[in-house]
């Protein structure tokens, strides 16, 4: 046996690893065994046409990833995806209408995507990414936003129940640009995403927030990375999730990280589950690393628990039967993050998947 | 026309060092129109009194009974005794985060009326109500209690009061927290609300100072979990200038 000295040198993963060691990799279909072959293909698209987008398959070597990653899925798929998706918003360009982005395949044979996205200086644009019926991906999605730019992202996890989806959303973020990030889990079997943030100017802000929702039998595992690399930099983390029925399993890792160089940094993040029967199980972990004391405010705060018995009573002590009370303690939850996407049918639409979702697991 | 009839009432709660005895035997009866102010120092029970005939699950009934029109309250859940007449008024009105004043309000009332409210009528019924407790109509769309000030909670809990009206109404400490003004608004807030639904109110407080806006037919000092005195009016006024010393030291 030979020890191997280079972590960050291709290889598959074993739960051995920290990165691995809360995801069953038994279930990902071969997605990170080097010694099963992936295919590649661009399976996000969309019908829509509108002025100041444009979009274009491209071939990977003429869409070079600049930034690092150290997760050996994102690395395989870097390496074996052939073409990208490229979509770009024009300068000084505001789009009104949201893009919707779809993904509807039905094949379990495990693949890569690639998509790449570009936000020229002082655009505006929102984003909607839907994952919808059965795949097994891996995907790598790049963000590029130049100067004063503004986009809203939201990725739809709204998958089939037997999808698994590994996915890497990374931001990078130019001057005074604003990047505000949501993510919906609510299908799938095995969903592992990891949105990360990094910066390239003063001024620019980060807002990333998720809600998750897993019943029995799945694991949604969402891993943020902030890193503010530089001076004058803000981001803001917000993940809310909660967990029905036997071997239901969320795991949350909210890593920021304050470079010795970013003074006036301004962070919080916070991620908060909502247990809702025995046999679930939540793992909820902030990490606040801090290189210098010359910022505006670094925080984080991580709960995990059962319903507020304050909060039912007060609802049932003004007549509400008590299991109409835990939904809509259960809908207030997730609808203080959905409603803030300003998107009444995605709002509607990921209300009622979460309803029928409670419904089945007769919450 | 209805009855609350409170009798040898007794109720403990579980801390760390076992069950604690609070309430020890309390006698109380109150009809429609009727207001019963309950005066006493803290730690006397008062709000156990209130939160365990709402049915809040942290107290435990030891003995005695609570009846209101002849129907066993400590049997119903706690729904059930809302939807058979019983409001609380709570110290501190909790936050319901991500739900909206309107939809809280319209699923209360579809609750307690036993049909959703008609979508027409319901939305001036509660306008008006907000416009008679001086309240911004914006106030509809905010999560139930979340920022509130102390005047705003109250002032809400007297419109949910309004809109449900039932027979009998309980409110724990309403004058707490509120200045001048919003002690005023509140209180004509009750009065009207009262009047033109002839409910029974217990209204629980520390101090008289609401009793000059809020003019109860029956005072009860509440000393160390049951009444000790009962008189009319003129008992606050003996009150408010002797404090509850003899009922500390007795």
């Amino acid at each position: 046996m030979t020890l191997n000295s280079n972590l960050l040198a291709p290889h598959t993963p074993t739960s051995r690893e920290e990165l691995w060691r809360f995801t069953p990799l038994a279930k990902l279909r071969g997605l990170h065994d080097l010694d099963v072959a992936l295919s590649s293909r661009v399976s996000l698209g969309t019908s829509q046409t509108q002025a100041g987008v444009t979009l274009t398959i491209v071939d990977s070597l003429d869409a070079p990833q600049t930034s690092t990653t150290d997760d050996l899925v994102s690395m395989r798929v870097r390496e074996l995806a052939t073409k990208v998706l490229r979509v770009e918003i024009s300068a000084n360009t505001e789009v009104s209408a949201p893009i919707f982005l779809t993904r509807s395949v039905e094949s379990l044979d495990p693949e890569v995507s690639r998509t790449e996205i570009r936000l020229g200086a002082n655009s505006r644009a929102t984003i909607v990414v839907e994952n919808i019926g059965s795949m097994t991906l891996a995907e790598e999605i790049e963000i590029h936003l130049e100067t004063g730019s503004n986009l809203t992202f939201v990725s739809l996890q709204e998958w089939e129940n037997d999808a698994v989806h590994l996915g890497h959303h990374h931001a990078i973020i130019g001057k005074d640009a604003t990047f505000t990030s949501t993510v919906i889990t609510l299908g799938g079997t095995l969903v592992r995403l990891l949105p990360t943030v990094e910066y390239a100017g003063a001024g620019a802000s980060a807002e990333l927030s998720g809600i998750y929702f897993a019943t029995s039998g799945q694991h949604l595992e969402h891993r943020i990375h902030v890193d503010h690399n530089l001076a004058h930099a803000k981001s803001r983390v917000n993940y809310k999730g909660a967990l029905s029925g036997d071997k239901a399993r969320t795991v949350w890792f909210g890593d920021v990280y304050i470079r010795a160089n970013a003074e006036g940094t301004d962070t919080y993040e916070v991620n908060r589950n909502l247990l809702l029967s025995d046999g679930a199980r939540a793992d909820s972990v902030p990490n606040l690393e801090i290189e210098t004391g010359e910022i505006v405010g670094a925080g984080h705060a991580s709960t995990t628990g059962r319903f507020d018995d304050e909060q039912l009573f007060y609802l049932e002590s003004r007549g509400i039967p008590a299991n109409i009370a835990r939904q809509l303690v259960i809908r207030g939850f997730f609808l203080e993050i959905v409603s803030k996407l300003g998107l009444p049918e995605i709002e509607e639409r990921v209300m009622n998947r979460i309803e029928a979702e409670l419904e089945k697991a007769s919450v | 026309m209805s009855t609350l009839e409170i009798k040898n009432l007794q109720v403990a709660v579980s801390t760390d060092e076992g069950m604690k005895q609070i309430l020890r035997g309390v006698d109380l009866t109150i009809k429609s129109g009727e207001t019963h102010a309950i005066m006493g120092p803290n730690g006397s029970g008062k709000s156990t009194l209130a939160y365990s005939i709402a049915g809040h699950p942290k107290y435990t009934i030891t003995g005695g009974s609570v009846f209101l029109d002849g129907a066993d309250v400590l049997e119903m859940s706690v729904d059930e005794r809302a939807k058979a007449g019983l409001f609380l008024a709570m110290q501190y009105p909790v936050e319901v985060p991500g739900v909206s004043v309107s939809n809280f309000l319209r699923t209360a009332a579809t609750a307690i009326r036993g049909e959703a409210p008609k979508v027409r009528t319901w939305v001036g019924e509660v306008k008006e109500a907000m416009a008679a407790l001086n309240m911004d109509p914006a106030f509809a769309e905010r999560s139930v209690n979340e920022g509130f000030s102390g005047g705003e909670k109250k002032r809400h809990e007297i419109l949910q009061m309004e809109l449900l009206k039932p027979k009998i109404a309980i409110l724990d400490e309403t004058d707490s927290g509120l200045d001048v003004d919003a002690l005023r608004i509140v209180s004509e807030g009750v009065n009207r609300v009262k009047d033109s639904n002839d409910i029974g109110v217990m209204l629980i407080t520390h101090y008289t100072r609401i009793l000059r806006y809020i003019k109860p037919d029956f005072v009860h000092v509440f000393a160390a979990g049951r009444i000790v005195e009962e008189g009319g009016a003129e008992l606050a006024d003996k009150l408010e200038e002797k404090g509850y010393a003899e009922y500390i030291s007795a």
